[in-house]
């Protein structure tokens, strides 16, 4: 303990741990979304012109715009960390707020493009769905379960970010002790991933 | 000795973190612009590759997992192995499916 550069070398944590708790915590984030890739491929492989038809439907302008601006979220949540090891509390501040605004930016797209699906009559259990072939309705009910659970963690990662934000401007995480901030950091990474992987799926491949 | 490591082994430019976004951007801009490109069952593969570099990306670089313990890394290994092993398995039991 002597060897810490640190002021807070009597203070009893571990960051390590705390981080590896949370890669854990994340591995089974990995098998929940994990099973629900599996499902989808499976179930493309065995209605693959219907998965085709279907995924032509998507909004690729939206789709794409969505995939940016978590990216660029990605990037202000990790400059946020940056800034606060270099004791730049303000700054990270700033980019942490911005991360909560590029999660509201992304859901209220959502909102726009789900609104625009309703209306056309496409929601799960619809008549106008029911009526189309099992693979198409198969598609839909994939789409809107793996994007609306990414949908959930987004709101989750918001405001799990917006208790870091209080957190760094009462004091709490600051330039010595950020691993809380490293944490929350890690689980918006994920969703990011998850999303790197649900645009392809859903908006681009036909 | 850990503690040290533990605090202050994160140390990141600014830089390097623009330097990722604009590579994760670009392939986001390439994956859509190759998406109206018909390379039939390749399509999906183009897709999936590009996917997996932004994944790494985001993984090493944000996720800092580069400059992690070796631990960290057998971690993400390991559980990355058995999604494959899932996945693998699932196919090689569907792909003998008689549609």
């Amino acid at each position: 303990m002597s060897n810490n550069v640190h002021a807070e070398a009597h203070v009893h944590r571990d960051d390590i741990r705390s981080r590896m708790g949370m890669w854990l915590f994340l591995f089974s984030e990995l098998l929940l979304f994990g099973g629900l890739f599996l499902m989808y491929s499976v179930y493309r492989y065995l209605h693959q012109q219907d998965f085709s038809i279907a995924s032509k439907e998507m909004n690729t302008f939206f789709g794409t715009m969505n995939t940016v601006i978590l990216l660029t979220s990605s990037l202000t949540m990790a400059l946020s960390i940056a800034a606060m090891q270099k004791g730049k509390r303000k700054l990270s501040i700033f980019y942490q707020s911005v991360t909560i605004l590029f999660g509201l930016w992304f859901l209220i797209n959502k909102v726009i493009e789900w609104s625009a699906e309703f209306k056309k009559g496409n929601f799960p259990g619809s008549a106008i769905l029911q009526s189309r072939p099992p693979g198409q309705i198969l598609y839909f009910g994939l789409y809107y379960s793996m994007v609306g659970l990414h949908g959930l963690h987004v709101i989750v990662g918001m405001s799990v970010i917006a208790y870091m934000l209080r957190l760094t401007i009462k004091g709490i995480i600051n330039k010595d002790d950020y691993v809380k901030l490293e944490a929350a950091g890690l689980y918006w990474h994920l969703v990011d991933i998850i999303w790197i992987f649900l645009f392809p799926l859903f908006y681009l491949i036909t | 000795m850990e503690n040290i490591k533990s605090h202050s082994g994160h140390k990141h430019g600014y830089g390097i973190y623009i330097l990722v976004w604009l590579a994760l951007v670009t392939l986001t801009a390439l994956t859509a612009a190759v998406a109206g490109i018909n390379f039939g069952k390749l399509s999906i593969v183009v897709a999936l590759v590009i996917a997996m570099v932004k994944s790494y990306l985001v993984l090493t670089e944000f996720m800092h997992l580069k400059m992690e313990q070796k631990a960290f890394k057998m971690f993400v290994l390991v559980a990355l192995l058995f999604l494959l092993i899932s996945f693998t398995l699932l196919f090689s039991d569907y792909s003998s499916f008689v549609r």
